[in-house]
């Protein structure tokens, strides 16, 4: 059985015994049931398996989960309390800014990276902050939207 | 009225498709599934509207074989045509049969009865019931008659509204929806497959001895090329996958085709050519009369596409007690199962099959592949829940392509510039390898096992409007038409059924071509159209799109910047969609850059106009995505395009501005959207580049080296 490692994920000390090269993106899907963040292609080029890391979308399933140690790591599950959706959860409702869903769970963690930062940013400033994120759906007009509504109903 | 929906025909026991529930919820069913295009809110929103409750209210749920509600594929824009009209009907029977025993048990004259939120009450005081007293949990035990006319479209509150959102977005921005990745069993193993390097590839030798050690390692399945491994945890699959990899001899041969010529290689490629009239092919093609003397010829290419969706391929299976369950994203359960039994010699009837949503499904992707190699490993590890996932290189080298196509396109015009002769010629490879019985299952892991189970051998459909030929038919009036399909019967790399099949290629070289002989003669792209085009339908699509840009059609007056338009009605019997297109040619770097993009649609009756609007701009962006970056790479024997690196995809920043507009027409059949725009795209974006830079470009993807290339040439 391997050491614990101590894991900070959504304000809760997490304590799991796995391997310290083990993708992080398993350890959250497998290991702690966090499953919002997808496995898209386990080489860093999509952001599906995006996470706050400290406060920055950061890709997790090519990082093996003790490079995560002593970091605040905040999932999109962490981003909702009690019912209460984050703003840019209710932004992506609003605008229906989804089709499949798969991108989703990065692309609302690399908005919310992008707002902490830049509360009221251009539109070129928001292609350029979801510029890695992957999507197939052709959704991106409405997921720009979404976060430019953030913003507008922020000011 | 009395002709049922087809699917209502077909399954008229009302049990089937409405449930009244034991809570204040109604469950409705459907044999579609939901691939990302949003079908669950827009049945919900039927039925709601039919049933008079709230939308919040209605379930729905898709399709399982242990339901018995078959409705084939998922697939052709057909859903709302099919389990829409059909589940509209039932609701609204449902809906009559509660009425009547509201009015026995509260003794109260139909007609003086009212619905409200499923409270079925007597306004002038004789008591109230709900749907939920009167049957909540019981069948009702009727068979549908098609005596009961649906609402009016006047009386619509839900349909064709923009209130109530998308029922799944709440769990999809929480992360709380079980993709076919997320779902956990107390029984599962996780599993992967080591694939064969190439198309043809024979495994000679596998020493798997150092994977058997290896910690959390349950078994190595080997059968002739197929190998799998199961482990305790992910993790542990995808690093004994990673060694049987290493460890792994295989025999390779170069079959693929020639790169980089893939049009003279279609043209070449023994085949059948067929005539095809009123959509149809029908008898032979005749060859070309070669006294006419053409005003114009021109011809156009794609390459191999990918489906390429976000998430790769996935499914999970149990083998226990000589029944087989597969959780599976497939476009169609049922003939899947068919599938399935027939590989595996079970009788149908000792497998289920149950879909979950998997990431955003575009035509038959390597769901069903997924499946059979989850139920092969299951079966060699009975009692367990084998969750197979494919990695990213697995899905690119190995999902079904969209099939490469050559389009040719000729043209007479007369001295008034009206189009008096016009002929067609389309060369492609098949669009239909989904999951078949009778001994050819066409499911990956077939042809690698031992005995193999071969793919079947390519045959040309012959119905209207089917693959390589669909929209090969003008929606202009032209008095003389011959339009050829030219089936190619060789399948170097698998091609199945990728968003909208041939009419992308076909659409994107007629209304290129169009386009081509309005510049010939000096007419608008918008007026040549409108002097061909008798459809008062696609008229008002074509004006109400150059509208939203306000563009009349006018050539670019300013060189690097311009705008095109395209038009087509999906199928020739689905939505109407135009797209007008603005850009931009970079002078220094030769991208092309997307400003703007302005669709207009005719779907019939509109049910969800948002989801309708989503279906529309995201057909087009990945439209646009195929036209601009898109082609799968290989050498003579291996595929190149393994991630997102070799094999790029549009991004946030070649994303344009788009708007929408949505032909509402109440009361007219429901007419499929989710893939009506994806030829006119293609085409729109190829007319503005000639209008901005004087520039044809004829073969996707415009590449910037194509653009330099044509450029020169031009």
């Amino acid at each position: 059985m391997p050491d614990k490692i101590e894991l900070d994920i959504n304000g809760r000390r997490e304590l799991v015994a796995v391997e310290p090269d083990t993708p992080f993106l398993q350890v959250l899907r497998n290991d702690l049931g966090l499953t919002a963040a997808k496995y898209g292609c386990g080489l860093e080029q999509c952001f599906a398996c995006a996470v706050l890391v400290d406060g920055e979308a950061t890709t997790t399933c090519a990082s093996g989960v003790d490079a995560f140690v002593g970091r605040r790591v905040v999932t999109l599950e962490g981003l909702s309390s009690a019912g209460r959706l984050h703003p840019v959860q209710q932004a992506f409702i609003d605008e229906e800014a989804a089709q499949c869903g798969y991108c989703i769970p990065g692309m609302i963690v690399g908005a919310v990276a992008l707002l902490e930062r830049t509360p009221n940013p251009t539109d070129a400033e928001i292609r350029e902050a979801l510029d890695p994120h992957l999507c197939r759906c052709g959704s991106h007009w409405r997921i720009i939207k979404a976060v430019r509504r953030v913003a507008r109903e922020r000011s | 009225m009395s002709s049922l929906p087809p699917a209502l025909a077909a399954h008229p026991d009302l049990d089937t498709w409405v449930r009244v529930d034991v809570e204040r919820t109604i469950t409705v069913f459907t044999g579609k599934v939901e691939l990302g295009q949003g079908i669950v809110s827009a049945l919900a929103r039927v039925a709601a509207e039919e049933l008079d409750v709230a939308f919040e209210r209605v379930r729905v749920e898709t399709a399982d074989t242990d339901h018995g509600l078959d409705e084939r594929m998922t697939a052709g824009s057909r859903s709302m045509a099919d389990s829409g009209t059909a589940l509209r009907q039932a609701a609204a029977e449902v809906r009559a049969r509660l009425l009547e025993l509201a009015s026995a048990a509260l003794e109260v004259p139909l007609e003086r009865l009212q619905i409200l939120d499923g409270t079925i009450s007597d306004p002038s005081g004789g008591g109230r019931v709900t749907y939920w007293q009167l049957a909540g949990g019981q069948p009702l035990r009727r068979t549908a008659t098609g005596l009961v006319a649906p609402k009016p479209a006047g009386a619509h509150r839900l349909v064709g509204r923009s209130e109530a959102n998308r029922s799944d977005l709440r769990e999809l921005v929480t992360g709380a929806t079980r993709f076919v990745q997320d779902l956990r069993h107390e029984l599962m193993v996780h599993a992967r497959v080591v694939r064969p390097p190439s198309r043809a590839a024979r495994l000679e030798s596998l020493d798997d001895a150092p994977v058997r050690g290896m910690a959390g390692v349950i078994g190595v399945v080997r059968n002739g090329s197929f190998v799998g491994v199961l482990a305790e945890r992910e993790e542990q699959a995808v690093r004994a996958a990673e060694v049987l990899h290493s460890r792994a001899r295989w025999a390779e041969e170069a079959t693929l085709p020639p790169r980089g010529a893939l049009g003279s290689w279609l043209r070449e490629q023994p085949g059948e050519a067929f005539l095809v009239t009123d959509g149809s092919p029908a008898g032979p093609a005749p060859e070309p009369d070669g006294a006419v003397q053409w005003t114009h010829r021109a011809s156009y290419t794609r390459p191999y596409l990918m489906h390429g969706s976000i998430g790769p391929s996935a499914a999970m299976a149990l083998w226990q007690d000589g029944r087989l369950s597969v959780w599976t994203h497939s476009q169609g359960v049922y003939p899947l199962r068919e599938a399935l039994g027939d590989a595996l010699e079970l009788p149908t009837d000792a497998i289920r099959v149950l879909h979950v949503v998997g990431a955003g499904c575009y035509g038959h992707n390597a769901a069903d592949d997924a499946a059979f190699d989850a139920a092969l490993l299951a079966i060699a590890a009975p009692g367990r829940a084998v969750m197979l996932k494919w990695s990213r290189t697995d899905e690119h080298q190995w999902e079904p392509y969209g099939a490469p196509a050559l389009v040719e396109c000729s043209a007479v015009l007369d001295e008034r510039g009206r189009i008096v002769d016009w002929s067609h010629d389309v060369w492609g490879t098949t669009h239909i390898s989904r999951p078949m019985t009778g001994g050819s299952p066409n499911l990956l892991a077939g042809p690698h096992l031992d005995p193999p189970l071969s793919y079947r051998g390519p045959a040309p459909f012959l119905v209207k409007e089917a693959g390589i030929h669909r929209n090969a038919t003008p929606i202009y009036e032209l008095p003389r038409q011959r339009i050829v399909k030219h089936f190619v019967a060789a399948m170097p790399l698998r091609t199945s059924s990728l968003r909208s099949l041939g009419a992308y290629a076909n659409v994107f070289a007629i209304e290129s071509f169009m386009d081509e002989l309005a510049a010939l003669r000096g007419v608008s792209p918008l007026q040549f159209r409108l002097m061909h085009l008798g459809d008062t339908r696609a008229r008002e699509v074509l004006q109400a799109a150059a509208d939203a840009a306000g563009w009349s059609g006018a050539a670019s007056a300013d060189f690097g910047r311009g705008s095109g338009v395209a038009l087509a009605r999906y199928k020739g019997s689905a939505a109407y969609a135009a797209v007008v297109v603005r850009l931009h040619v970079d002078d220094e770097t030769a991208v092309i850059v997307l400003d703007e993009i302005f669709i207009a649609a005719d779907c019939g009756e509109v049910v969800d106009p948002s989801g309708a609007v989503n279906q529309l701009e995201g057909g087009a962006l990945q439209s646009a995505s195929w036209t601009l970056k898109e082609q799968v790479v290989f050498d003579s024997t291996t595929v190149n395009s393994v991630d997102w690196d070799t094999y790029p995809i549009l991004r946030f920043s070649e994303v344009p501005r788009i708007e929408s507009v949505l032909l509402d027409r109440p009361g007219q059949p429901f007419l499929g959207i989710g893939e009506a725009t994806q030829g006119p795209t293609g085409a729109a974006i190829s007319n503005a580049v000639f209008d901005a830079i004087g520039v044809r470009l004829r073969d996707t993807p415009f590449t910037p080296a194509r653009v330099r290339e044509a450029a020169l040439v031009a």
